[in-house]
């Protein structure tokens, strides 16, 4: 053979097969270029400083809730004195809160999910859906001072007396009904995302599958397509729960941030209170604050540890449903 | 050259054997019909030709002659496509109960829009427009409501898809109305049940009826939707490559399936497995292109075909 004899095929490259360590290969940062491995040291120490951050939130509402917190507080409404003893509780917030949450959301549900079926499975014609997409993306980068602001324009006008306070033609514009409403616009973007999501991630051959077996359009939707997002239309109205109950401004300008519920002489329960003024947990810790008109840092303190409390019960609950949507399986495209 | 480790391996072709590979090698004589199902679903490779000479010899046929044929529906002159791309090429074939109709074609061939037509699953592509007729007992199915035409030409897909529901809803979504949930579990059970059954799955899931559908193994998903598709009580059951995501076992599991079942609905079905569309179909349409190059018996198309891209095709040479 003519060949040169040179190293033989198999051999590799000095320096390719190191010598075994004994130890498994594994891929090792100290390998890689001095800039990717401060990039990935940065990553960490963001990661853990955020960390750090939450959960010194957490911890130190926890601290000072408990140290505040009197179950007694939860159930006495909020009174006039002079020291913080004989100020009472927030009572009246809390089930504010709890009210403007349900109404909220359940104007901000229905409405989202019908939007997101309408964008998803309609979408004709082709320029309004593209103006709707705009329009909900638009409500949701809309501060909620300026949404409240619309609101008192809205609900003060005299057509809309009967859904808040009025006396002598002049139209109060201040209740739940007013606050929830505009609540429900901040929560809505976040329902109509999710949604959207849920939906656009089931194949398109699950709708052929139901068309085939003669299944009209809505009958799919309202039997196969809703069911199958309900996982990411639960975290869309958690979230926007979440919001809801997060938000202080609508609930100044647009609830009138009483500190007590103010119903309506007159009216039949529960409307009397659903169109009176109020106040809801962020009002009281606002208003509780050294900024605020109470300055009773203890209670807001307390209250906001409810808060916390409420929002991180809200997480968890987020969590549970992607467990269980997990356990439900999925499709494998 | 002595070489210190072995090279690694590399696939041998039998260039010696390349003119004969172009010819497809005469199928066994006994694969005509009472071979008994098999227990490998690629045919055993010890009957003396090997698989790899490019031939179709592996698989061996699973099915008996039919004991009969009613003609149920009549594609005449369908041609369809999408914008100005024709995917379907004039193409008229008959749909017979008691008999398998399998189409075969590499991608792209139109073979899947064809199937689609038949129920007018095309409709919902907005660019797709068909011309020519589409008979179902002997009424243009342009002519029928598409919800009824659906549920009398049901189609099964390529990847399972049952709802994500229990076993048990998922089937009595078919058999109730338009998304009504009036009918009480009790009256639709013995229909759920002999759906199942007749999809051969019963057995196995009598016990978890209401179990997650999507928890089910991939095979049983996939009979799942054909006990769905069953349920319509349909005069015509499509099937789009239905075997496609699933393992040999779950394959033959619906092969067999498939074949009893068109005694009592024509089947169409979509592969491009050749070794399937072999075993189980007693008709074969060949599509290239969007045209229909050749209809005949599968062991004539397979044996003796008519066309010289048939053969090619047939053989290996391309697709």
């Amino acid at each position: 053979m003519g060949a040169p004899v040179a190293t033989p095929p198999s051999a590799s490259p000095p320096g390719r097969n190191p010598a075994p360590s004994g130890k498994a290969a594994v891929e090792g940062s100290a390998t890689w270029r001095l800039s990717d491995r401060i990039g990935l040291a940065i990553c960490w120490a963001l990661g853990l400083l955020f960390c750090a951050i939450a959960i010194a939130i957490v911890v130190y509402l926890l601290i000072q809730g408990i140290k505040y917190l009197r179950p007694s507080m939860l159930v006495t409404p909020a009174s006039a004195g002079f020291a913080q003893s004989e100020t009472g509780g927030f009572s009246d917030a809390l089930v504010g809160t709890l009210i403007v949450a349900v109404m909220g959301i359940s104007m901000a549900l229905p409405i989202g999910i019908a939007i997101a079926v309408w964008l998803v499975e309609y979408g004709r014609p082709a320029g309004l859906a593209r103006i709707t997409e705009s329009t909900i993306e638009a409500i949701a980068g809309i501060p909620s001072i300026v949404l409240a602001l619309f609101g008192t324009v809205i609900f003060s006008s005299t057509a809309l007396g009967f859904l808040s306070r009025a006396s002598g033609g002049v139209v109060f514009g201040r209740s739940f009904f007013a606050a929830s409403a505009m609540l429900s616009l901040v929560a809505l973007p976040l329902v109509v995302a999710s949604t959207r999501e849920g939906l656009q991630s089931i194949p398109r051959h699950v709708r052929e599958a139901s068309y085939a077996v003669g299944k009209t359009k809505a009958a799919t939707t309202r039997r196969i397509l809703i069911p199958a997002s309900r996982p990411q239309i639960a975290t869309g109205a958690m979230l926007g729960l979440g919001r809801i109950i997060g938000d202080t401004a609508i609930i100044v300008v647009l609830l009138g941030a009483t500190q007590n519920f103010a119903p309506v002489e007159g009216a039949s329960f529960p409307f009397d209170y659903l169109r009176g003024a109020g106040t809801t947990l962020t009002n009281f810790v606002y208003e509780a604050s050294p900024t605020g008109n109470l300055n009773q840092p203890q209670k807001a303190y307390a209250a906001a540890f409810v808060l916390l409390l409420m929002v991180l019960a809200l997480n968890a609950a987020v969590d549970a449903v992607h467990r269980r949507a997990r356990k439900v399986g999925a499709w494998s495209s | 050259m002595e070489l210190l480790t072995p090279p690694p391996p590399i696939r041998r072709l039998p260039l010696e054997d390349a003119p004969a590979a172009r010819q497809a090698p005469p199928l066994s004589t006994d694969a005509g019909g009472d071979v008994p199902s098999l227990k490998h679903p690629y045919g055993p490779l010890s009957d003396g030709t090997s698989r790899g000479q490019g031939g179709f010899t592996g698989a061996r046929r699973s099915i008996s002659a039919p004991q009969f044929s009613i003609r149920r529906m009549e594609i005449d002159d369908v041609s369809v496509s999408y914008a100005n791309r024709e995917a379907v090429k004039s193409v008229s074939l008959p749909v017979r109960q008691g008999e398998v109709l399998s189409m075969i074609g590499p991608s792209g061939c139109g073979k899947t829009t064809l199937l689609r037509s038949l129920n007018r699953l095309t409709e919902l592509t907005s660019t797709a427009t068909l011309r020519g007729r589409i008979l179902l007992d002997d009424v243009d199915i342009a002519l029928i409501e598409p919800t009824l035409l659906r549920r009398r030409v049901t189609m099964v897909f390529q990847q399972p898809n049952p709802f994500p529901m229990s076993v048990f809803d998922n089937i009595a979504y078919v058999l109730r109305e338009q998304g009504s949930r009036r009918q009480r579990k009790k009256t639709l059970e013995p229909r759920v049940h002999s759906a199942l059954d007749r999809a051969g799955l019963f057995e196995e899931v009598k016990d978890n009826l209401d179990h997650p559908a999507l928890k089910l193994s991939g095979g049983q998903q996939q009979r799942l939707c054909i006990a769905r598709a069953l349920a319509a009580e349909p005069e015509v059951l499509l099937l789009d490559e239905p075997c496609s995501a699933l393992d040999p076992q779950s394959t033959q599991v619906i092969e067999d399936l498939i074949v009893k079942l068109r005694d009592d609905v024509a089947v169409v079905i979509v592969t491009h497995n050749l070794q399937q569309a072999y075993r189980i179909a007693d008709h074969v349409a060949f599509m290239y292109l969007g045209e229909l190059v050749e209809y005949n018996s599968a062991t004539a198309l397979f044996g003796s075909p008519r066309e010289q891209r048939t053969q090619e095709y047939v053989s290996g040479a391309f697709g």
